[in-house]
């Protein structure tokens, strides 16, 4: 089960992530990102302090917008994450090509 | 317990999935990290087969059973789907799949670092892939 709220906050466009992401739902969450980017969001942060367990599905979609995210300017940023769900974006190294900040304040201050 | 699921090739089976296995991951040894990757590693497989080798069709299924040693588990996954062996496929490199601006191909990486050994075999129209996870007593 997925919930993704949007809101705007000092000039970022915040998704807030609430449940688990695998392959039945990591559309919205795709789908949520173009829409932003589409939107011409320059400034992307993605809230996952309610977020308990992410799929290859869904870690997936953040890394198919890298690219995407470089080429337009889009500054995306992640926050709140769960001493377990940062394991498994380590396992796979994409805290090292990914901003990830410990919590909102960091991620909007850095 | 009970230690096998049955799901049908739907990836809104795969919550089910987990259910079971967090039900079933509550060896005292493992960490909250070690059942989340677990699960994790897990449920990568059955969505590669779900999806690649059964085309979501809701009439298939597949078959998980855990086997707990003292040393060990061993997550035996059972399918009567076009052959998906995982040893087949190489870790793909993460620039490289930035760049192809992909979605897939972060499931194997995550399976075959979390788990020690796999095993892979296919006979008499039933694929067996087997997970298996080494723990130091």
């Amino acid at each position: 089960m997925l919930n993704i709220e949007g809101l705007e906050e000092n000039g970022y466009h915040i998704l807030i992530l609430v449940g688990e992401v695998d392959a039945s739902n990591s559309v919205i969450l795709d789908e949520s990102i173009q829409k932003l980017i589409a939107g011409g969001s320059l400034a992307i942060l993605i809230d996952c302090n309610e977020l308990a367990y992410i799929s290859s599905a869904g870690l997936g979609v953040f890394m198919s917008y890298l690219e995407d995210f470089q080429e337009k300017n889009i500054d995306f940023r992640i926050f709140g994450l769960s001493e377990k769900v940062f394991e498994v974006f380590k396992i796979l190294g994409l805290h090292q090509i990914m901003a990830i900040f410990p919590d909102k304040e960091t991620a909007l201050s850095s | 317990m009970e230690n096998n699921i049955t799901i049908y090739c739907q990836t809104t089976a795969l919550a089910e999935l987990r259910y079971f296995l967090r039900k079933t991951l509550t060896m005292p040894f493992l960490s909250e990290n070690d059942k989340l990757q677990l699960m994790l590693a897990v449920e990568e497989v059955c969505a590669n087969l779900i999806i690649h080798s059964h085309d979501c069709n809701g009439e298939d299924y597949i078959n998980l059973e855990v086997k707990e040693y003292p040393e060990k588990i061993i997550f035996e996954i059972k399918d009567q789907g076009k052959a998906f062996n995982i040893l087949d496929y190489e870790i793909p490199d993460l620039i490289k799949v930035k760049g192809e601006k992909r979605k897939g191909g972060l499931g194997i990486i995550l399976v075959k670092k979390i788990m020690d050994e796999i095993e892979f075999e296919s006979a008499s129209g039933v694929n067996t892939c087997r997970l298996i996870k080494w723990f130091q007593s």
